[in-house]
């Protein structure tokens, strides 16, 4: 087991490495923010001082020096545009963010266990049926189009929720179910169907027929076992949910990550979307690492495959 | 012996009625009908739409569709903030859903396909490096990649293809290594090994055929994948520029009109959902046809 722990830590530092490196030269590629920054009147001096200021004077290679030696110093560096510390950018932004995803993220596992074991556990009901038909639908429509109808449908016409900003916690309500409407779907019906499988195993049956009620045989006997297989995807939601992030908050103008991450990278601000990138990655790799742990925690044959 | 446990067969046979069959067999026979509409609406897209794409009118800005009361059918959906039809938009639309996802899907499936087979088959540390950078897609996040991308780029139909592309492939490289790693073990490939067959020529003629069934599952499930994508570029600017009309342009088009002109909005979106919706259930059929073990794909 600790050998396990070991590789896949290691494969987890070489990703993040990867991704380090990648986004240097990604970013960089996007073309010269130097040109959005001065007005085009400005003197080929005035130029090469800027340059001078922001450090894109140097080579690639100095370039890459600095931004790993302050990356190991914990140094996020300074926003082109804002000339302030990334740093303290991210600390107002951050925040925001788990403002919406917490309580998203909560309300989500919730819901879909919840929903998951009622489908199936009433498979072929008129609620199975009818959640069958909400999670296609969810998966099938565009998020921004379903935050948009709701906005039209509650703030344009009953005008009972606020469209945009923070505030009060009316304000949340919006956002928070946009940020549901990418995670549920797929989650309920996961739940749902490794439920269905288990409740289809012998030890189920044996808990039946010990004469357990059925609420315990189900809450616990069942549940405990269906809930390994959706958490594998957890990394892959995690991900889904800075996708869900990075357009809920455009959509109602919420100041976090998401609207963070697409205004520096249109305004090519480098060392913000430098931080952003590597925030995300840190908390991907992280999940998938620590799902992988639990996976192979749970089931030995993993363990002796992967090493 | 008795117990009080019923033990319900898990499949149960119904017998099905002649309406209860054709009702069942709707959900393949409304979504095939759907996706060849979108298919020959692609195509001419230049005979059936009313108006040209870009054709504004300012004494026409904001009309209503026809069954809304100052609507006429001359605009069937209505017209946009420029006054432009939006029956026609939709219409050119379907034209730059299909070709972005098809184009987009040629190119993940070809990449994907190929390091899966080379990963599964090869394994050792062909494989480590392969799965490492596969980690790496899988771990960035995309809609970021993509808008970096779109900036440096430029937006423009081929950046979608290529910011859609770069990640995408990394779940049929998965998918697939999973496959010919099993494969790998079956006894004809060992035959094959034995008589000296080049590993190049196992790969293509012992495996590729075999992983057939799942890519064309896993094509047909990312139509939806692809469309859905497209358009939260489009959505959020960095897709397919003005003045092509993109259902996720256009539904970003009627943002700030919400409150006067609500159908600018809402026919694109209806558009996508419909589109998607019927690929999902085209793709979920062939593959509960196919290899129904693949549920959970």
């Amino acid at each position: 087991m600790t050998r396990f722990i070991i590789i896949r830590l290691l494969q987890t530092v070489v990703a993040l490495i990867g991704i380090i490196i990648l986004v240097f030269f990604m970013v960089r590629i996007s073309g010269n923010p130097i040109l959005f920054m001065m007005s085009p009147l400005s003197t080929p001096e005035q130029i090469l001082i800027m340059q001078q200021q922001l450090g894109l004077d140097k080579s690639y290679a100095t370039q890459f020096w600095i931004y790993i030696k302050d990356l190991v110093r914990g140094d996020l560096g300074e926003s082109f545009i804002k000339r302030i510390p990334v740093s303290d950018m991210i600390g107002k932004a951050l925040p925001n963010t788990l403002k919406l995803g917490v309580p998203s993220f909560i309300i989500g596992i919730i819901m879909s266990i919840a929903l998951g074991v009622l489908a199936a556990t009433r498979r072929d009901s008129i609620f199975d049926n009818g959640m069958k038909f909400l999670a296609i639908l969810g998966q099938a429509l565009p998020g921004f189009w379903i935050a948009l109808m709701a906005m039209l449908i509650f703030s344009v016409y009953w005008q009972i929720l606020p469209a945009a900003g923070m505030g009060g916690i009316k304000n949340y309500i919006l956002p928070v179910g946009t940020m549901l409407f990418f995670m549920l779907p797929g989650m309920m019906r996961l739940v749902r169907s490794t439920m269905l499988d288990v409740l289809d195993s012998e030890y189920i049956k044996l808990a039946r027929i010990k004469g357990l009620p059925e609420r315990t045989v189900i809450w616990k006997h069942a549940l405990r076992n269906a809930i390994i297989s959706p958490m594998t995807v957890a990394g892959m939601m995690l991900a889904g949910i800075v996708g869900g992030a990075v357009i809920t908050e455009n959509i109602f103008n919420w100041p976090g990550m998401g609207k963070l991450a697409v205004e520096s990278t249109i305004g090519r601000d480098f060392p913000v979307v430098q931080i952003i990138t590597i925030i995300v990655a840190i908390m991907v790799l992280g999940m998938n690492l620590l799902v992988d742990i639990a996976y192979a925690y749970v089931d030995p044959q993993i363990r002796y495959q992967r090493s | 012996m008795v117990t009080n446990v019923e033990v319900k067969p898990k499949h149960q046979y119904r017998g099905l009625t002649q309406w209860g069959r054709i009702f069942r067999n709707l959900g393949m026979i409304l979504p095939a009908a759907i996706f060849a509409l979108l298919i020959f609406t692609a195509i001419f897209a230049n005979f059936l739409a009313p108006f040209p794409y870009d054709e504004t009118s300012l004494t026409e800005r904001r009309q209503p569709p026809a069954w809304v009361e100052g609507g006429s059918t001359k605009h069937f959906l209505g017209t946009d903030t420029l006054g432009r039809d939006i029956l026609s938009r939709a219409i050119y639309g379907a034209r730059i859903s299909l070709s972005v996802s098809l184009l987009a899907i040629a190119i993940t499936a070809s990449i994907g396909t190929t390091l899966g087979i080379v990963a599964g088959y090869m394994g050792g540390r062909i494989d480590a490096f392969i799965m490492r950078v596969t980690d790496i897609a899988m771990a960035f996040p995309g809609l970021l990649l993509a808008i970096l991308i779109a900036v440096s780029l430029g937006p423009g139909f081929f950046t979608v293809i290529f910011a859609l592309s770069i990640l995408g492939w990394s779940g049929y490289a998965r998918i697939i290594r999973g496959e010919a790693l099993r494969i790998r073990n079956s006894d004809y490939v060992a035959q094959a090994q034995i008589i000296g067959v080049s590993p190049w020529r196992i790969m293509l003629r012992h495996i590729f055929p075999n992983i057939l069934n799942i890519l064309i599952i896993g094509i047909t499930l990312s139509v939806g994948t692809m469309i859905l994508a497209e358009s939260a570029m489009s959505y959020l600017g960095i897709g397919i520029p003005p003045p092509m009309p993109s259902w996720g342009s256009m539904v970003s088009d009627g943002r700030n009109d919400l409150d006067r002109a609500w159908w600018i909005s809402t026919f694109p979106g209806i558009c996508i959902g419909l589109v998607v919706l019927s690929g999902n259930f085209l793709g979920d059929w062939i593959r509960d046809k196919m290899d129904p073990r693949l549920r959970q794909m």
